[in-house]
């Protein structure tokens, strides 16, 4: 009941602090719900994030993050100068600049295209095919992959119809980013559209209407109306796969990657997971992590105050 | 509306329907294949070069291997309980926070979703978070696989914004009524949105159906092993120089040759529960990607 009395005192230094405690008897309940997520996101997302100071440690599992010894840099200068460091970090951007000239457009062009289908019933066909891939499961996909692309495979079959040679297709070097990337252009490309056909779902028929009057054929309503209807979309979702540019796809590496590829097929995260995970040497793994998740959010940050900038776009 | 077709609007039109089909045919032929291989009897199949058009011959032996699998069966169960617990507790969890974050005057709200946000751009990553998991007990338990995905931030901001459509008079209604909070979201909230709630359903169980690498990681234990890990023995690590214990064991008092149609069923019996749950929420798939719900 103290607090009926604390309204009037806004200028009080503790004024803000009374309000809160009024906001929150209020919305107790709210405020309840909120306590297991708050919790969570604690736990799971900023325990972890603290953790990251044993990338400057020795971590001993035994003496803890209170026991060990601190080695500052050492970590990052031991991959920096490592003979790893510059194969996985050429590998990262790679395969990730590859998946965003090849992959980031082909939703776009697929959306404009299934706009362009008047027949609904063909249209709802080709899209609930086109998802298909993306609801198997990645294991089933590069289980597919490796049967495919094995000297004995399907796809061997096909080269050698052609006059080919038979090869293991992913034991190849040469080979892996294509395959890495093209079948994941496959299995995302359906699921990728959903979101442009949604954008076009709100466009205001009479825009094409009026142009249709004004004597615009199709192909420049396509570039007058359909298209500039989805650069707020585009812009958006291109800042958002530029927020994963050191991260995406490495749960994929790991399945259809071996030591036979790892010239063009390793990158940091699965590195990381080597080195961090399977030999036990967390302080190093973590470090690594960390270079690579710095990186990648310095880069967000510049993309998106860049779009904001220049294209009036932004996450934020 | 009637619109006049140039000639050259026409032959675009021809052309974007040849591809649009040739292009869904490339969507199903991988999987067509599987499940024509899956039916093929293994010694023609295995004779089998190209392209197939259907099954060859017709057989059903390497279902009968799979599904007397006694590993198949445990994992299938685990999964069903990763995938069932999983997506329950995730969808309370997620609504709860969604809730939370869509209350108009709650003072806290900017810091949680600030916190919240922020989540989804950087990470602890994975050796802090494997550390996290053995400290806190969960190694080599079942709950290693539910706990740490209990919120996506993804679906959570999806959610939200789910729920901030929702007209202001139904809750206010309701709590002129007397109800409380958790009445107003469990009573109102979800049921006006379903379509939503759906959507996260989905997108929750298809999660942990096709899950792996935590379980990967995090279980030592093969009696918890969910599906998906058992199928990266079957399917990749044999050919990739791993544990091929598993493919061995699979193949106990039957020819070699069941092998060639083995690793094809088990895809189909791994593949087909999801397969024919999708299309029934796809008429909601818009609601869980609008641009709108994607700035923080």
């Amino acid at each position: 009941m103290e607090l009926a009395k604390t309204p009037g005192a806004k200028r009080n230094p503790n004024a803000k602090v009374s309000r809160l405690r009024k906001d929150i008897v209020m919305n107790k309940y709210v405020y309840l719900m909120a306590l297991p997520v708050i919790a969570y996101f604690l736990i799971f997302h900023y325990a972890p994030i603290g953790g990251l100071v044993i990338a400057f440690q020795n971590f001993s599992a035994f003496k803890g993050i209170g026991g060990s010894d601190w080695v500052g840099l050492q970590h990052f200068q031991d991959f920096l100068t490592s003979p790893y460091a510059f194969r996985v970090i050429r590998n990262t951007l790679m395969i990730n600049v590859y998946q965003i000239i090849f992959g980031f457009p082909a939703p776009i062009l697929l959306a404009l295209l299934l706009n362009e289908i008047r027949v609904q019933l063909f249209k709802r066909a080709i899209q609930t095919i086109s998802y298909m891939p993306h609801f198997i499961s990645l294991v089933v996909i590069c289980g597919m992959l490796v049967d495919f692309t094995q000297s004995e495979g399907v796809i061997n079959d096909i080269i050698v119809f052609f006059g080919g040679e038979r090869a293991n297709l992913l034991m190849d070097t040469d080979l892996f980013r294509t395959i890495f990337v093209s079948s994941g252009i496959w299995q995302e490309v359906g699921w990728g559209s959903i979101i442009y056909l949604a954008a076009l779902s709100t466009l205001d028929p009479h825009l094409y209407e009026a142009s249709s009057i004004d004597g615009a054929g199709r192909f420049r309503q396509l570039v007058h109306i359909t298209f500039p209807a989805l650069v707020p979309t585009i812009l958006i979702l291109l800042i958002m796969r530029m927020g994963h540019i050191m991260s995406e796809g490495f749960e994929k590496i790991i399945l259809l990657y071996n030591p036979l590829t790892y010239e063009t097929a390793d990158v940091i995260s699965s590195y990381v997971y080597r080195r961090g995970i399977q030999e036990a040497n967390y302080s190093f793994g973590a470090a690594v992590g960390l270079f690579n998740s710095s990186i990648n959010f310095i880069i967000l940050l510049a993309v998106n105050y860049l779009s904001r900038k220049y294209a009036k776009e932004s996450l934020w | 509306m009637k619109r006049k077709f140039s000639l050259g609007e026409a032959a675009f039109d021809t052309a974007n329907h040849v591809f649009l089909l040739l292009f869904g045919l490339v969507c199903l032929y991988p999987m067509l294949h599987v499940l024509f291989a899956s039916l093929s009897a293994p010694s023609r199949l295995a004779q089998h070069s190209g392209i197939l058009w259907g099954p060859q011959g017709f057989s059903l032996v390497g279902y009968e291997v799979v599904l007397q699998n006694p590993n198949i069966l445990t994992g299938y169960l685990n999964t069903l309980f990763y995938v069932v617990v999983g997506t329950v507790l995730n969808v309370l969890m997620t609504a709860m926070g969604a809730y939370v974050l869509s209350r108009k005057n709650l003072m806290l709200k900017k810091p949680m979703v600030i916190m919240v946000v922020f989540t989804m751009y950087f990470g602890g990553g994975l050796i802090p978070n494997f550390l996290l998991i053995k400290e806190l007990g969960l190694y080599d338990t079942r709950l290693a696989l539910i706990v740490p995905g209990l919120i996506a931030t993804w679906n959570l901001i999806v959610m939200r914004t789910g729920f901030m459509a929702v007209p202001d008079g139904l809750e206010e209604s309701a709590k002129i009524d007397g109800a409380n909070d958790f009445t107003i979201l469990f009573r109102i909230i979800l049921p006006v949105t379903k379509a939503t709630v759906a959507v996260i359903v989905l997108f929750y169980a298809v999660g942990h159906w096709n899950a792996w690498f935590n379980a990967m990681i995090y279980l030592r234990d093969r009696e918890l092993y969910p599906l998906q890990l058992l199928l990266r023995e079957i399917l990749i690590a044999n050919s990739t120089g791993g544990n091929t214990i598993e493919s061995v064991s699979l193949m106990e008092g039957d020819q070699a040759l069941v092998y060639v149609v083995i690793k094809y069923c088990t895809i189909i019996v791994a593949t087909v529960p999801i397969l024919f749950i999708y299309p029934f929420c796809q008429k909601y798939f818009m609601k869980g990607v609008m641009l709108g719900s994607m700035k923080g």
